[in-house]
């Protein structure tokens, strides 16, 4: 039983380092922008099927391949802000992100379920059942590699953010729109990188995702309500709330699959609620974003 | 005569910032009173710990006999205190009389269930807002949506609504701010009005020194966060500390109307609105 | 007054429609109109009017219809009996809105709305997996011995009547005092809170009302199909469709509400009988519609059509009187000429 316990507990942290990467994603694009990005899921998807397809047809390394998915991805977020985001106004603009970013959602689903049918595939290069006995634990060598992707992209965002030029504008919008403007930092343009960065994660998670879940078009629906969840719970905004939210949900979720595997998704929405209901604002809140 | 509204040692910070250091006022029933000061004095700070919208960490805040510190906006304004937002806060997709009659709910509890979604109370509060629109002049554009008002229509607009509730202590956080010198007579005479005949007690927090020193029999001068000097307006215009806090110490002549930025002020509640 | 005329003629054509078009399956679109028409009013209750946007009304709607199915089924009730089972469709509505709402509206309004989803997929997931709920085959309605001309005529009499009392209710929740306070609330939560609104109990209360109506036109279309199953009762494009409805018909507005149900339910109904499309291109479809509407006509038709309107009416006088001149000319002036309020904003 222990062993079950430790081994669920293990999984949990390496495959939530994982969603910590596409929550991290979420929650800056959020913080930044104010924008909430729905469709955030369903990128996950097209980024794991754009791995899946260039490792079916062109037999690239999943992995390796995210030197491509990486930057595909980040341009489709950058179009995607061009296209439809940038021309919201007024000072319901979050609420209306919400809903255009819901729509973005759908029709991308749409479109992939169009492409590649309703059936569930898996990316399954060679190593994907491999794993490595650690302390006595199996560990799978997907989980390891995806937890050391996840670590140094957060790394690499977070350098971003804070140790260049770039990132200092980011953090000049994220503080006040106008005060940036005035200085002369293009706001349009900030906006459209970050959401492209906060879209490029996605490609990465879902590399990882899709070699170890059976997927298709409409995985994108159970994606986003987790992460959504993780999101508020760690506090929208906070990139340290997600990674904590991330790490702790997965670790829960593993835990509750041992007795229960079909309930165990609703470990999200009953954390989700007991949160919501003494901490309105989530564990960390927007307040630890501006701090930082 | 006992002051209606009295502050007795407020002190408020904001991080490292020390806004409030002992600031102390005293309005007494039936005056018009000022509260003057250069920028970041913490003018409107204190308007906002006086109506609840900020807790200060020490001081009390005296309405007659009762401490009101601490509570909550809507607890100030039930007790009688009404106040004006220097940005106008208005609802802007409610029509002018919708917007009277709003501020006019508050003081008129629903008898029951068939009240609260019924429409019969309103007639007598329809009459009273109309009266009080017509009073500040702009009745005429009732039906229309306060939102498309201009900025001085806002601000009679704010002047209004402030006395449906009858408030027996007005705080207007500067009533003659961007507004053009025929409309500023207009509101100066008619809070010299409403003092007259109705004998309301007004403190109004203001940067334009001839609306001030016309229309205040009290004015008192905070710098940095504490009372500098309290008095009337001859004696304070004079005063030395006031034309070094407000001049910088070498000038020693009449003082030169002030010339500021407004200072903007944030909502306290992190609910709901907007964002 | 031209608009209680206009009101009157489209009542009687809503009345005479099934008896002109008797063919069932043009009255079925009506059916589903009128039950997307009541749904849509039932969101502007509360979305509408408080500018709180909820994308979880199928929280309702599939409870409602889960409720009756359950109620059916456990009573063993049957025939036109089951109709009686419609007032505990609302209550269960109404009983699951409270702690709903007491959670979610706590919160800024975008995060209200991803709450709504979250319970969305949270009840998704309870009727997939409770043991009552007939898991991923749903729940079948008993038998109801009408012909079939009669029963698409019926069930539309029966929405219809339902689209109607939602609008009396909208309607009189929009004149009222409490009205007042939801729509304060939408402008300025904080200074609405300062002058003694009691926030938190007026949201609920509309909450409640939207929650209440929706579950009994859930219990409505579970009998009219005949069957629910937890993605359909629970169908994640459910709210995004009533959103764009009320998005097209205009945003905190009661007519654009039924406008737009009106004009996206049909549409949306034929399109998906059309061979060539198939589920995913719906999807599609309903994602570009509302891309469209959203940045391109984001008050809707109606506001823009009142607008339009209005314009073309007045052409030549001038707008609100400058408020420059004040005392006795202002007295004169009475209420304006035109102005943006008298468009489509009730």
């Amino acid at each position: 039983m222990a062993r079950e316990i430790t081994q669920a507990i293990v999984n949990g942290i390496l495959v939530g380092g994982v969603y910590a990467l596409m929550a991290v994603g979420l929650t800056l694009i959020f913080g930044v922008l104010d924008i909430i990005n729905i469709a955030q899921g369903v990128l996950v998807i097209l980024g794991a099927y754009l791995s899946y397809s260039l490792f079916n047809k062109a037999g690239i390394d999943p992995f390796l391949g995210l030197l491509i998915t990486i930057p595909a991805m980040f341009i489709v977020g950058v179009v995607i802000h061009w296209a439809f985001i940038s021309r919201l106004r007024g000072g319901e603009r979050t609420s209306m992100t919400l809903l255009v970013t819901y729509a973005v959602a759908l029709i991308i689903e749409g479109i992939l379920s169009r492409i590649y049918g309703a059936d569930n595939v898996q990316i399954s290069p060679r190593y994907v059942n491999s794993s490595v006995r650690i302390l006595g634990f199996y560990v799978g060598w997907v989980y390891i590699w995806g937890f050391i992707l996840a670590v140094a992209l957060v790394a690499v965002i977070y350098a971003l953010l804070y140790r260049t030029k770039f990132g200092r504008s980011v953090r000049a919008v994220m503080q006040d729109e106008t005060a940036a403007r005035l200085v002369g930092i293009s706001v349009n343009r900030v906006a459209a990188f970050t959401f492209g960065i906060g879209v490029a994660a996605t490609a990465a998670g879902g590399v990882v995702f899709g070699e170890t879940n059976a997927f298709n078009a409409n995985s994108g629906y159970d994606l986003i309500s987790r992460l959504l969840s993780i999101v508020i719970l760690g506090g929208m905004g906070s990139v340290g709330g997600a990674l904590a939210a991330s790490v702790f949900m997965l670790t829960a979720e593993s835990l509750v699959t041992i007795w229960q595997p079909t309930w165990a998704v609703a470990v999200y929405y009953a954390a989700l609620v007991i949160v919501l209901v003494y901490r309105p604002t989530g564990l960390f809140g927007r307040k630890a974003v501006r701090a930082q | 005569m006992t002051a209606l509204l009295r502050t007795e040692g407020i002190m408020k910070a904001y991080g490292g910032v020390q806004a409030l250091n002992g600031a102390e006022i005293e309005v007494e029933e039936g005056t018009v009173a000022g509260l003057i000061g250069p920028n970041g004095s913490g003018k409107t700070t204190l308007f906002n710990v006086i109506t609840g919208y900020e807790r200060p960490d020490a001081g009390e805040v005296w309405f007659g006999e009762r401490a009101i510190t601490g509570l909550a906006p809507d607890k100030v304004f039930a007790a009688g205190i009404g106040r004006t937002f220097q940005l106008t806060r208005i609802f802007p997709r409610l029509t002018v009389i919708e917007n009277m009659l709003i501020a006019a709910q508050a003081k008129d509890r629903p008898r029951n269930l068939l009240a609260w979604l019924g429409r019969d109370a309103w007639t007598h509060h329809r009459k009273h807002a109309l009266e009080l629109l017509e009073f500040v002049g702009i009745a005429g554009h009732a039906d229309v949506l306060a939102g498309s008002l201009s900025y001085g229509q806002r601000k009679l607009l704010e002047l209004a609504y402030v006395l449906v509730a009858d408030p027996a202590v007005v705080l207007l956080d500067e009533p003659a701010g961007g507004v053009n010198p025929t409309l500023i007579n207009m509101i100066a005479d008619r809070i010299r009005l409403l003092n007259a005949e109705q004998g309301k007690t007004f403190l109004l927090v203001e940067h334009n020194m001839e609306f001030v020193m016309g229309l205040c029999s009290t004015i008192t001068v905070l710098e940095s966060g504490a009372t500098v000097v309290s008095g009337p307006p001859d004696i304070v215009r004079t005063d030395k500390r006031v034309l070094d806090a407000y001049l910088g110490a070498d000038l020693d002549e009449e003082d030169e109307p002030v010339v500021d930025g407004p200072v903007v002020d944030e909502p306290v509640s992190n609910e709901g609105n907007g964002r | 007054m031209a608009k209680g005329g206009g009101l009157v003629v489209l009542i009687v054509l809503a009345v005479l429609f099934p008896q002109v078009y008797s063919n069932p399956s043009v009255v079925n679109y009506g059916v589903f109109a009128m039950i997307f028409a009541t749904a849509a009013v039932a969101w502007h209750v509360f979305s509408g009017n408080t500018g709180y946007i909820s994308l979880g009304q199928a929280v309702f709607y599939g409870s409602g219809a889960y409720a009756m199915g359950i109620a059916a089924r456990d009573w063993h009730i049957e025939g036109t009996a089951v109709f009686e089972l419609l007032p505990l469709c609302a209550a269960v509505g109404a009983v699951i809105a409270v702690p709903f709402g007491l959670i979610a509206l706590r919160v800024r309004r975008h995060t209200f709305i991803v709450i709504t989803i979250a319970v969305f997929f949270i009840f998704q997931l309870m009727a997939f997996n409770f043991w009552f709920t007939g898991g991923s085959q749903g729940l079948d309605s008993p038998f109801l011995t009408w012909a079939p001309v009669p029963y698409y005529q019926n069930f539309y009499y029966i929405a219809l009547a339902c689209t109607a009392g939602a609008v009396i209710v909208a309607w009189l929740v929009g004149r009222s005092r409490f009205g007042l306070q939801l729509r304060a609330i939408r402008d300025d939560e904080d200074r609405a809170r300062g002058l003694g609104v009691k926030a938190m109990r007026v949201k609920l209360s509309a909450f409640v009302m939207s929650g209440t109506i929706t579950a009994l036109i859930g219990g409505v279309w579970f009998y009219f199909i005949e069957n629910v199953q937890p993605q359909t009762g629970f169908d994640p494009l459910f709210d995004l469709t009533l959103v764009l409805m009320v998005f097209l018909g205009g945003f905190g507005s009661i007519s654009g509400a039924v406008l737009g149900a009106l004009i996206i339910e049909p549409l949306s109904l034929w399109m998906n009988a059309q061979p060539a499309f198939t589920g995913s291109l719906s999807e599609v479809m309903l994602g570009a519609v509302f891309l469209l509407v959203v940045l391109f006509m984001p008050r809707g038709i109606v506001p823009t059509g009142g607008e339009l309107i209005t314009k073309l009416r007045t052409r030549g006088r001038p707008a609100v009187v400058p408020a420059t001149t004040i005392g006795p000319l202002s007295a004169s002036s009475g209420p304006s000429a035109n102005s943006v309020s008298s468009g489509g904003a009730r």
